[in-house]
């Protein structure tokens, strides 16, 4: 085992914070083993090695929590419920060699001599803050959360037992969060919503940002009367408020959840138009660019493999902020009842679902406001910083 | 000056053209027409036929476009399936509360925002800056909709402060002039708050840093040096000129004003436009549909044309540059 690892490392001359040449530790690397994240504590690593040990532990409890869903899986499961398991030990395994790796690698990495990438520079520099990296952890949790939903909901998210007996139950422990005017438990409707609002919000940011960027490119390439016309489409298009417009097209149309993903990602393209135009204008004039074009490389190459490198850290930073918004605006959709239809749990309408009871039931509303709050504070905070991390100067 | 509202007041125009282009053809590109609400088996197909030919509607589609267009421009938005009266009644009755609830809004916004932004500018670091920088996040964060739930539950329910929902109370005529007022301002409150909330914060985050870097500038420095109060360098020197891209910010509020209106107009049964379109989406009244996304994306043109030649009026820069351009 450790000749493995000692081979693995000594070719290793990437930088790393850590000063040179430290001796592996095997006691740590042992107490990693049993532990993962204890070594690296151990050792000092106090940063590492508390995300590490809270992933483990996480893991653990998860496990602990859902060993009849397991066994359930194993006899007999759904696609779902085989995702959920692959998800749970993949996250075990994984946690356990990042244990393993951080304190007999990564500690003892011996200092870089070589030059340092941009990448490499701002991935340093998001590493350093605190806020964004807790972002990027509870967006990674989400994730999470939203692949092993099957084991984490104590119930099925539609499940309404007596509904007599089993509406309006405040928040207790057989119903962590309540129940809604139907039975159904609220934190397992909650869970199995994120998984609505997760994907719509990155799918649809997935579309509407690559299409930003071809738009972009477009005009800021090209220039001309093909940039004048798409600037006017723009402005043009942003003279409808976006959520107007969203409304226009979802009410010629019977809503369901394609067609929002379909809309959220056609629509709100211009931010991302307007970043990559602006980027492609200045880059355009760079000498890199003269001499692909003396070269004689077709435009679509010098557009692509030349410039579009270029303009990719404020094309990551407006996607992650804007998946924010995307979820925010769904929620919205779904809360006026034209966004994911009943009885599929989103957040948006599960707000809405608690408007009638108000005073009776709090908790149908409120919890799942507060999944949207925290949500879209985790993408909010990891887009502030990977713009501070990737291109400073846009800092407000 | 007025060379420079003329010329911003004519670009606007074929913005505004477009944008109502755009709002017909997402119309035709939408399966039907407006009489297929009357497809039924009672109902004789000559009967229908008829109808399109009265609406025009067995017309090509540059011929629609035009006649559609031109009576846009004359305020004849045709007439609503679900309330049985022309549009432009629906909509004079519906706008002004509109406009009452953003601009109650709009000064929420611009109040709060420049004022919390300055205070943190100026005790830089404090634990007023940090808290202030933490709540701002939140309240950015918060969808809008769930802010106005939470407000009714705790001012309204808990505490019974505040109406929940109207514009007036039940005996709102029955008030002296002097309580209603007080009444209107109280079911404007809550409503106007949930609106302004999230941009408000974005208006303190540009106030901050557009503030800090105005008071490290050396005209605040020969101020201060000069014997002035700092009541005085703060809010005559430094702040006049922070304020600048806050007004930039003015024109891209306003489409998120009018496009929040539609959310908390719901919640607080506040009878503006808003409202209206969700309720004209649920009963299929197209026309209606069509009308308000017309009106908002004026209000937005106007809004942000207003923007640019307030910019223009702190900021005299801009109007030489765009002369020179």
């Amino acid at each position: 085992m450790e000749a493995v690892l000692r081979e693995t490392a000594a070719p290793d001359t990437r930088s790393g914070r850590r000063t040179a040449g430290e001796p592996r530790k095997p006691w740590a690397i042992a107490l990693s083993a049993v532990a993962p994240g204890l070594g690296s504590l151990a050792v000092g690593r106090i940063g590492v090695g508390a995300w590490i040990l809270g992933a483990w532990a996480l893991a653990l409890v998860t496990l602990l929590i859902s060993r009849d869903d397991v066994s359930r899986t194993l006899a007999d499961g759904g696609t779902g419920d085989w995702i959920a398991l692959v998800t749970l030990a993949a996250t075990l395994v994984g946690v356990w060699v990042w244990g393993i790796l951080d304190i007999a690698v990564v500690s003892t990495r011996p200092v870089k001599r070589t030059g340092v990438s941009q990448w490499r520079i701002a991935g340093r520099r998001f590493r350093r803050n605190h806020l964004a990296m807790t972002g990027l952890a509870i967006m990674v949790f989400l994730y999470w959360v939203t692949l092993l939903a099957p084991f984490l909901a104590p119930y099925d998210p539609n499940f309404q037992g007596n509904i007599v007996l089993n509406r309006y139950q405040p928040p207790s422990m057989t119903h962590l969060l309540g129940t809604d005017k139907f039975g159904r438990d609220i934190f397992s409707r909650i869970l199995y919503g994120a998984r609505i609002s997760l994907s719509i919000g990155f799918i649809s940011v997935a579309i509407s940002v690559t299409l930003g960027t071809i738009v972009g490119a477009t005009a800021g390439y090209f220039r001309g009367w093909v940039d004048t016309g798409i600037a006017r489409f723009i402005d043009m298009l942003l003279s409808i408020p976006r959520i107007i417009l969203l409304l226009v097209i979802i009410a010629m149309f019977e809503p369901n959840i394609f067609l929002l993903v379909a809309v959220l990602g056609l629509t709100g393209w211009e931010g991302s138009a307007r970043i990559v135009r602006g980027q492609f204008l200045s880059l355009r004039e760079q000498e890199f660019v003269q001499a692909a074009k003396a070269l004689g490389y077709a435009d679509w190459r010098i557009i692509l493999r030349h410039i579009l490198p270029n303009t990719l850290a404020p094309i990551i930073v407006i996607a992650t902020l804007g998946i924010g918004n995307v979820i925010l605006l769904e929620a919205a959709l779904s809360f006026l009842g034209l966004g994911v239809q009943p009885p599929t749990a989103s957040w948006g309408s599960m707000v809405n679902d608690g408007r009638d009871a108000m005073i009776t039931a709090w908790w149908i509303s409120t919890y799942p406001g507060l999944a949207i709050v925290l949500t879209v504070v985790a993408f909010n905070l990891l887009g502030d910083g990977l713009r501070d991390a990737l291109d400073p100067r846009l800092r407000t | 000056m007025i060379g420079y509202i003329l010329k911003r007041t004519l670009q606007a125009i074929p913005i505004l053209l477009g944008a109502s282009t755009l709002i017909f053809f997402l119309m035709h590109a939408a399966p039907g027409d407006p009489t297929s609400i009357y497809i039924r088996p009672d109902i004789d197909p000559i009967v229908i036929e008829q109808m399109r030919k009265n609406l025009g509607l067995d017309q090509p589609v540059h011929i629609q476009y035009v006649r559609w267009l031109s009576s846009f421009a004359r305020g004849d938005f045709g007439f609503s399936f679900s309330q049985k009266r022309p549009i432009i009644d629906i909509i004079k009755d519906t706008l002004p509360n509109t406009l009452l609830l953003s601009s109650v809004a709009l000064v929420i916004i611009f109040a709060l925002g420049v004022l919390v932004g300055t205070i943190q500018a100026v005790r830089q670091y404090s634990w007023v800056d940090n808290v202030a920088t933490v709540g701002a996040f939140f309240f950015y964060s918060m969808p809008s909709f769930w802010f106005g739930l939470m407000l009714i539950l705790l001012l309204s329910y808990k505490f019974q402060l505040l109406p929940a929902s109207q514009m007036t109370s039940v005996n709102f005529e029955f008030l002296p002039a002097s309580d209603q007022w007080v009444d209107r301002l109280k079911h404007l409150l809550m409503p106007a708050m949930a609106l302004g909330i999230g941009s408000a914060a974005s208006v303190a985050r540009y106030m901050r840093s557009g503030m800090l870097e105005q008071i490290r500038q050396d005209y605040v420095r020969t101020a201060r040096a000069k014997g002035l109060s700092e009541r005085v360098v703060i809010f005559k020197h430094a702040m006049r000129n922070a304020l600048i891209p806050v007004i930039t910010l003015l024109g891209l509020t306003l489409p998120f004003l009018v496009g929040g209106a539609v959310l908390i107009e719901t919640i607080f049964a506040w009878p503006g436009m808003g409202r209206l379109i969700v309720t004209a989406i649920f009963q299929r009244d197209y026309p209606v549909v069509l009308a308000i996304a017309f009106v908002s994306s004026i209000m937005v043109i106007l809004g942000s044309l207003i923007a640019d030649i307030l910019y223009s009026v702190v900021d005299p820069r801009v109007r030489v540059d765009e002369g020179e351009a």
